[in-house]
């Protein structure tokens, strides 16, 4: 394997670069880095949405199928945009209505389908030692968050035995969140050693 | 008391070069660290592998972008490649706008790997395996896809017809998708599972970056996902699997970090071993 001759690798590569050079102090490299990031990133988003929902879902069913019933999602769209006028801006409440009134309609009976699937997953079907565990668990973390009594004597013990569960599940994030910040920065390292500096397979 | 001084004032400049160095010496000298796989992993793997009729489809999503790239690309590489060995069709989706040059990338890769290493079984785009357009409303895509999936994209990331496309054949909703593995770090997971898996019962896996991994094993629990890969240790897991078949030539990119992985978690339980130790005697000797 020999360096990489392609363009665009040696510019992902020096901006990987100019990205870490953060930690050693701030530096305009990281500056240029950063807002370069946030400004593609932006640009990428409006020229996806443009090609995929504008032109996709507007124009194309409007010019070409004459399907004029896209003119109500139209509409109720650009109603968004009322906002930017002061005298007119209450318009926006229309489309905002009909997002937050069709959100709720649709996620709530499937929420509370999925949740009872969690609940009835906690009710142990055999009993055995890890059935235990997550009866015991649940029922002393739900404990540890009730605040309707006060945390002494018996409610008090079983908080204990419930923060002790929120430790361990804490741990365990923690652990899984080390993991994963290293695999990020392995995931670069691999890049500069293997696509760039041709080191490594 | 010199040393807990030294490590308690340490300019953590130090700390993120030995970490470099943890990372990039498994690159160079690699070690070969034993590596097992865990039942999530192997399950997703064996669904695909004894579950699915050649022909069958498998849809991957691909909601991630370049900054979870390192753990969730592998993933989509791999599972990717496992489908279209058993001669499976796979579609990709995604509900994030960077999610579509993504799923591309992952395409091509696999694609190039597979042809060249299997020149008598070539596989095609728009044949075998194919990006599904990006199309924005989330739930709202999830939710209109089990009523009808060509409906819902009108083209692929493309720009060809869906209904046109051979790898589309016989495919109207989630009745016709035999396994979907969605891949992402953050909650669009659970937009999967309450949608698809809640209202239209379609079988679904998870791979998940390994800052979330810990929240989705309830759902493997309760059976609501069939397994997942957490992290670049399942990529790695995953890959392993799939080596075992001898059929995909494609760079195990999960597998050859793993080496450093272990290194660097090796420094980080000394570093928090010599924290601690450092935070006790320095508070024993206050409290003197």
């Amino acid at each position: 394997m020999a360096i990489a001759t392609n363009f665009w690798i040696w510019i992902a590569a020096l901006l990987t670069l100019a990205i870490y050079s953060f930690l050693y102090k701030d530096n305009p490299f990281y500056k240029f880095a950063e807002y370069l990031l946030v400004g593609i990133s932006i640009g990428y988003g409006v020229s996806v949405y443009w090609h995929n929902t504008i032109i996709t879902k507007v124009y194309n069913p409007l010019v070409y199928d004459k399907n004029f019933l896209v003119l109500i999602p139209l509409l109720l769209g650009l109603l968004m945009f009322s906002r930017f006028f002061k005298n007119v801006s209450y318009l926006s409440r229309i489309p905002i209505a009909f997002v937050v009134g069709a959100g709720t309609g649709l996620s709530v009976p499937s929420s509370f389908e999925f949740l009872f699937k969690q609940v009835y997953a906690t009710m142990p079907l055999k009993l055995d030692f890890g059935s235990l565990i997550i009866v015991v668990g649940v029922i002393s973390t739900l404990v540890y968050f009730f605040f309707s009594l006060e945390h002494k004597g018996f409610v008090g013990r079983v908080s204990r035995v419930g923060i002790t569960f929120i430790m361990v599940a804490f741990g365990a994030a923690f652990g899984y969140t080390i993991m994963a910040r290293v695999s990020l920065f392995i995931g670069r390292i691999q890049f500069l050693l293997s696509d760039w500096l041709g080191i490594i397979k | 008391m010199k040393f807990i001084n030294f490590i308690s004032n340490l300019d953590k400049r130090w700390i993120y070069l030995i970490l470099a160095l943890c990372i990039i010496i498994p690159f160079l000298f690699p070690v070969g660290f034993p590596m097992k796989t865990t039942p999530p992993v192997k399950s997703i793997y064996d669904f695909i592998e004894d579950s699915i009729p050649e022909g069958g489809v498998v849809l991957i999503g691909a909601d991630y972008d370049p900054s979870t790239m390192a753990e969730l690309h592998p993933m989509a590489k791999v599972i990717a490649a496992h489908a279209l060995s058993n001669n499976l069709r796979v579609l990709f989706v995604t509900l994030y706008p960077q999610g579509a040059g993504m799923a591309q990338d992952a395409i091509d890769n696999v694609l190039k790997e597979w042809n060249k290493s299997n020149p008598e079984n070539q596989k095609q785009l728009g044949k075998d395996i194919t990006l599904l357009a990006y199309v924005p409303g989330v739930s709202a895509v999830v939710l209109k896809m089990g009523e009808d999936i060509t409906q819902t994209f009108n083209e692929d990331g493309y720009g060809n017809k869906l209904s046109e496309l051979e790898v589309m054949k016989g495919i109207k909703n989630y009745n016709d998708i035999n396994l979907m593995v969605e891949l992402a770090g953050s909650s669009v997971v659970l937009t999967w599972l309450i949608y698809a898996n809640g209202r239209y019962g379609l079988k679904m896996g998870i791979g998940t970056t390994a800052v979330s991994a810990a929240e989705y094993y309830s759902y493997l629990q309760s059976k609501q996902a069939i397994g997942m890969l957490g992290g670049l240790k399942g990529a790695a897991e995953y890959e392993h699997l799939l080596d075992k078949k001898n059929v995909y030539g494609g760079r195990k990119d999960a597998s050859i970090g793993m080496d450093a992985q272990s290194s660097a978690h090796i420094f980080f339980i000394i570093l928090i071993i010599l924290g601690n130790i450092a935070y006790f005697v320095k508070k024993r000797k206050e409290g003197k």
